[in-house]
């Protein structure tokens, strides 16, 4: 049921349009953070509200929506972003990342390959890649604006040097079309491929630092590197302990009390799919 | 010969204030010009004109490019003055830490200029940061430390390692030298003119310092108020200045 003391998806159709202009924009330009007058949501910064906002502007009553927080459609902060949108939109919800028209992530982009028609929106912290070394906001606005993007590979530097390789493993910085510079958001580097030529819109929403980017379906996305520290996207030697899955993002967890680790699929529906299927690991029961 | 730099009354005013006014001069390759004058006297905001850090409200600024021969850099837009900052140009300011990246490692800031002109093969990169530590007398094994852990004077000479790792043609400093204890000053005054002679570079070095001037310049303006007294050869200004004020800025050192 609708709750009727809101609006449809709770912001108000002036809000909404204002956002829509402002993810148009992003699409027409990709990769480049377009200001957006972020509005109070009835949930703390930190829970998404950039996210929820993009989405609440998005959403039509005819769409499925789908939350996944890390990967696992069941996290608190999961639950409670979807159950704000069954009640103030009354849209359908799903855990099936294929039957989802619009998934709202927070640090994940699902296994599963996203297709034409669907939308995902992410949940971004810091929207702005240069801020790392260079804190003056007029600065960084300059720096995209004549694309001198050399600071970034100084902070790969950094890296190797302190490391031995690029230690960056989450919010790994990519170059858009050429273009732009940007952070998208702190997915771990091993989704970083997924971003490039994706079939999907994917729309970037940040509340408190008020900010909406976007990248329009089948746009070429780089991870950027040296020559001779090339990106690799991580890949952890395991197989998934539940499904058995190679191709994956595992989470460790701890199992019993005596600390017995094993490694999942961080995509909790990924996961679930696939042992409904049939496919077990060596730690499934 | 074309100069490499030609400079056309220069003014610029804060709100009723002079900070410089009318100021022309040129400077050819190789050639190291000094500016002298006591506190307020100009010398700072004559630099950050001329430097593209500060608009002046009149005048001209003609640098020879390497592409395009002659053109005017405050005529230039930004983004060309950008490139022309971190490629030919080079800017040693007095406070280290206004020149320096404090919390990037020693290589990374002498890394950053070869970054940003578009080297990305880390191996180079690091092995240029790596000679150019040595070549202003800092060991290589502090090449991933950061500039917090360095002392005064190894602080300003990374700042120099940082600027002139591109191979620029024109370097602006500001008090170079200020600010540092007097053994210290020395020897970084004998590593800049070093490298000014070695690599034939092209210098502007704002001081109050005679000593700095006699030692590194090649020829002088001495300000007051805003405005160039007098110009000439270095020795030829120190040891027989002309002007009243370049008579009493000569014999107050002489005093001390
Ligand atoms: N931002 C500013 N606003 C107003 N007046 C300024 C500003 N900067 C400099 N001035 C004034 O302009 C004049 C020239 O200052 P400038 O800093 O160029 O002198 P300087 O010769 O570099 O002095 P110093 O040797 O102390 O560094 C002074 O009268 C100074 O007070
Ligand atoms: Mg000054
Ligand atoms: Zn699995």
């Amino acid at each position: 049921m609708t709750d009727q003391a809101y609006n449809f998806a709770y912001l108000d159709e002036q809000t909404k349009r204002m956002i829509r202009r402002a993810i148009l924009k992003g699409l027409a330009i990709p990769g480049y953070q377009v200001p957006f007058a972020s509005r109070e949501m009835p949930m703390p910064y930190g829970w998404g509200t950039g996210g929820v906002q993009v989405s609440a502007a998005v959403l039509t009553p005819k769409d499925t929506f789908k939350v996944i927080d890390q990967g696992a459609d069941d996290t608190t902060n999961a639950v409670s972003i979807r159950t704000f949108f069954e009640r103030t939109a009354g849209v359908e919800t799903t855990t099936s990342t294929e039957e989802a028209t619009v998934i709202q992530t927070r640090h994940r982009i699902p296994e599963d390959p996203l297709t034409e028609g669907q939308i995902l929106v992410y949940q971004v912290p810091i929207p702005e890649p240069l801020r790392f070394l260079e804190p003056r906001e007029s600065e960084t606005r300059k720096m995209h604006s004549l694309e001198e993007y050399g600071l970034m590979h100084v902070k790969l530097y950094e890296d190797i040097s302190r490391h031995g390789h690029i230690a960056t493993s989450y919010a790994y910085p990519v170059r858009v079309e050429g273009r732009y510079v940007m952070d998208p958001s702190p997915i771990p580097k091993f989704d970083n491929p997924k971003l490039a030529e994706m079939e999907a819109i994917q729309l970037f929403g940040a509340g408190r630092e008020q900010r909406i980017y976007a990248l329009p379906p089948y746009t070429q996305v780089v991870s950027l590197d040296f020559e001779d520290h090339p990106f690799e996207p991580s890949k952890a030697d395991h197989p998934c302990g539940m499904c058995g899955a190679k191709d994956s993002y595992l989470d460790e967890v701890i199992v019993d009390d005596e600390g017995q680790r094993m490694f999942v699929c961080s995509d909790t529906h990924y996961c679930e799919a696939r042992q409904s299927a049939g496919h077990k690991g060596k730690d499934a029961a | 010969m074309t100069p490499l730099l030609s400079v056309y009354g220069i003014s610029k005013r804060y709100g009723p204030h002079i900070g410089c006014a009318y100021v022309s001069f040129e400077l050819y390759p190789g050639e190291v010009m000094g500016i002298v004058g006591e506190s307020g006297s100009g010398k700072s905001t004559l630099l950050n004109c001329i430097a593209g850090h500060l608009p002046p409200d009149e005048g001209k600024v003609v640098f020879d490019t390497r592409i395009e021969g002659p053109k005017d850099t405050i005529a230039m837009s930004e983004p060309e003055r950008r490139m022309l900052s971190r490629t030919d140009w080079a800017f040693v300011h007095q406070h280290a830490r206004d020149g320096l990246r404090m919390g990037v490692s020693a290589g990374g800031n002498v890394g950053e200029r070869l970054m940003a002109v578009g080297e990305r093969h880390y191996g180079d990169i690091r092995s240029k940061a790596t000679d150019w530590l040595g070549r202003v007398e800092i060991d290589a094994s502090r090449v991933d430390d950061r500039p917090t852990t360095f002392s005064g004077g190894m602080q300003q000479r990374l700042q120099i390692a940082r600027n002139l790792v591109t191979g620029p043609r024109l370097v602006f400093m500001d008090e170079p030298t200020g600010g540092l204890d007097v053994s210290v000053q020395a020897r970084l005054l004998d590593l800049l003119r070093g490298l000014v002679r070695d690599m034939g570079l092209s210098a502007i070095i704002v001081t109050h310092d005679l000593a700095v001037v006699r030692l590194l310049a090649d020829r002088l303006m001495v300000m007051k108020s805003g405005r160039v007294v007098e110009a000439g050869l270095t020795d030829q200004v120190l040891d027989d200045p002309q002007h009243a004020y370049s008579q009493l800025l000569v014999s107050s050192v002489l005093q001390v």
